[in-house]
């Protein structure tokens, strides 16, 4: 037999930090209470798709075998589970049955509880605000151990610090969430370029009353050409839409075969000739007219998903996300400064995201009123002091860094860029005095002290 | 509607086994102790899969009150699958008689007596299928499991009777010898990825099994060349072996 292990290695998604964690896991409440009686300290861990350390700690506590569909009303489209069940798990179950997620993060392989935990935000930001304005409700296992059912109705100041907050408060342990209605799995898609970041930022605010807009922006450009993008619009097809032999069955998606990246690459191959290549092809290959078309679900939505382990291809050495938002009156003018700033490095990133968010209330949540933009780094000597000079700029300009992709800002930067922090952990040290729930983000900013 | 009773529905491998039949249209019995964690269990795949799920209390330890277990089933089952087993600790077996016994009689005094009701049950129909989950640990006694590898080897002995006995039916016997697979029972243990299958795959592996009317699954497959081999080392070598 072979013998039990101790520590595994652990990392988020930018495999940067690794740390040796000890991982534990359970399926029924009171496996989970046992477990956590051996602990004086750990962190809740859903898929481990946050970037850097929010689910790392020495003891984390896997959410992934507490993963039950709970109850599903076809009247309402109110889905309760366990908070282990992922988003992919969701949409297989019931887009067939004609419903879909109400908010969708770039990726499907996210817990509902660590989509709650980040209050992630979709491509409908600006319509939709984010994954928590459609929870029903959660219930939530605070460090006293007791279970707390929150809600806007019920303990309304727990259930906002929880929604965004990182899986500080407690064990986040079964939600209900209100899917919408499709009538297709379908999404009809129109893209177009822009030369420059004013045209594309215009863009952006004209299609504001399109369910899902995204840019993909050249972040190596630079001069005229700086800011230039492909932006791309969505609706949820109608079946009319479909082409005959889609129409047909217009839930069901055929089988696509997936690709995986088998270990880290021995170098990185997302390098800045390959990466200003690409950038360029995909540029000029893009529509100068705006183009519409028919795509999936899937490839609209997750079209990484496709490439399982693709964070490898940044090489061992890991990557780090840098996404930041800045208010809408300083976007334009910071957006502008931060991606010269950039392109002057040269470091530009292979995956570059422009999108423009609505309001959103909360706490300790990542979206406000304002334009969001997330780009890869790979972990080079020089990339950390970059991404100290891109802090300074970010927060002269009023805005803050997504705790879900950050593995390194310093505390001063979260402090200022997060304005109801002391708020949350006023709220936190109150529900969890003794300091049970850190992570190593937490440690790094000095929200355990 | 197809029948599925599934004697110890709370195992990793159950509850995979569950989802497989129930995606496939399956009705569900659920039979264990726990009945809170069942029930939840129910729910998930009656949402999941829109089939009828209930749930029965069963105790596999005691071979007492299996034949009213079967008197009050809801349904005649068409198959009966027994997930029931117990790893245990060789160590602590060695020196704690009442943890072997544990282990002997939840691997195979337990099994046998739900299986043997099982069999008088489908008998009277006359077809269904009968599936039994041993393991590769009783192809071989060795030093690091043998209370849990001489029960399984005791009931896949008796599920090759049953199979012998029941030839003449319509009724479908299938031993199941799994490898490592990634569940509860073997969480924390330094598994070789490469060997180590996920309960999906093995419940997959035995649904196409029973249709297929196979006696004698392997899962992963290659299990069975690599018992061919341990099988066949003579035992004065074997016996210096660590394996």
């Amino acid at each position: 037999m072979p013998e039990r292990e101790t520590t595994e290695t652990l990392g988020g998604w930018g495999n940067y930090p690794l740390v040796q964690a000890k991982k534990h896991s359970f399926t029924t409440h009171s496996e989970l209470l046992e477990k956590l009686q051996t602990l004086n300290q750990y962190i809740p861990r859903g898929l481990g798709r946050s970037y850097g350390d929010s689910a790392l700690a020495p003891h984390v506590v896997s959410m992934l075998h507490y993963c039950r569909l709970i109850s599903f009303d076809e009247e309402t489209g109110i889905l309760c589970c366990e908070a282990g069940t992922s988003l992919a798990d969701i949409l297989n179950v019931f887009v067939p049955r004609g419903w879909f997620l109400p908010v969708t993060p770039g990726t499907k392989f996210v817990t509902v509880g660590g989509a709650i935990a980040a209050d992630v935000h979709g491509k409908n930001h600006h319509m939709a605000g984010s994954f928590s304005n459609h929870l029903v409700f959660l219930d939530l296992l605070t460090p006293d151990g007791e279970v707390r059912s929150c809600s806007l109705q019920k303990n309304p100041k727990l259930f906002q610090l929880t929604c965004g907050g990182m899986g500080l408060t407690g064990i986040i342990l079964r939600a209900a969430v209100k899917l919408k209605p499709i009538e297709t799995a379908y999404i009809r898609q129109t893209s177009k370029r822009y030369a420059d970041l004013g045209a594309v930022m215009n863009a952006f605010t004209e299609k504001a009353t399109n369910t899902y807009s995204v840019a993909w922006i050249d972040g190596l450009a630079r001069g005229r050409n700086l800011g230039r993008s492909i932006l791309f619009c969505g609706e949820h097809a109608k079946r009319a839409a479909l082409n005959p032999r889609r129409a047909l069955n217009p839930l069901n998606l055929p089988r696509k075969r997936k690709l995986s990246i088998p270990f880290n690459l021995p170098f990185n191959c997302l390098n800045p000739l390959t990466v200003r290549t690409f950038n360029f092809t995909y540029y000029r290959t893009a529509p100068t007219k705006e183009k519409t078309g028919i795509v999936d679900y899937d490839s609209f939505f997750y079209p990484l998903d496709n490439i399982g382990h693709w964070n490898r291809l940044y090489g061992k050495k890991g990557f780090t996300q840098y996404q930041f938002v800045l208010p809408l009156e300083s976007s334009h003018e910071g957006l502008k400064q931060i991606l010269a700033r950039i392109a002057r490095g040269g470091e530009g990133s292979f995956l570059s995201v422009l999108k423009l968010f609505g309001k959103q209330d909360g706490i300790l949540n990542f979206p406000r009123e304002g334009y969001t933009l997330a780009m890869d780094f790979p972990i080079r000597t020089n990339t950390f002091k970059l991404l100290d000079e891109l802090d300074r700029m970010v927060l002269d300009y009023g805005g803050r860094i997504y705790l879900a992709k950050d593995a390194r800002m310093s505390a001063a930067c979260f402090r200022e860029g997060y304005k109801k922090a002391e708020a949350f952990l006023e709220g936190k040290r109150s529900h969890d005095p003794h300091g049970q729930i850190q992570s190593l983000q937490s440690n790094r900013l000095g929200m355990d002290e | 509607m197809k029948y599925l009773l599934i004697l110890g529905a709370r195992s990793d491998l159950a509850r995979a086994l569950a989802r497989r039949y129930a995606s496939e249209g399956w009705a569900l019995m659920l039979a264990g102790r726990d009945k809170p964690e069942l029930e939840r269990d129910a729910a998930d795949l009656k949402v999941r899969y829109q089939v009828p799920v209930s749930v029965c209390m069963l105790n596999g330890l005691t071979t007492e009150g299996h034949a009213s277990f079967y008197a009050n089933l809801p349904a005649i089952p068409n198959g009966v699958i027994c997930a029931i087993g117990l790893l245990g600790d060789q160590t602590v077996a060695t020196r704690d008689e009442e943890h072997a016994q544990l282990i002997l009689a939840t691997n195979f005094n337990g099994c046998v007596s739900l299986l043997g009701g099982a069999a008088k049950l489908l008998a009277e129909r006359g077809s269904g299928f009968i599936v039994g989950i041993g393991s590769v640990a009783g192809d071989r006694g060795r030093k690091s499991n043998y209370y849990y590898g001489s029960a399984k080897a005791g009931l896949a002995a008796w599920l090759s009777g049953l199979r012998n006995s029941l030839a003449k039916t319509d009724i479908l016997v299938l031993t199941v010898k799994p490898g490592f697979i990634a569940t509860k029972m073997t969480e924390g243990l330094k598994l070789p990825p490469l060997l180590t299958a996920q309960p999906d795959e093995v419940a997959n592996d035995i649904y196409n099994a029973v249709i297929k009317g196979k006696d004698t699954l392997y899962t992963k497959w290659f299990w069975r060349y690599i018992m061919l081999i341990i099988r066949h080392i003579p035992e004065a070598i074997f016996k210096r072996l660590s394996l």
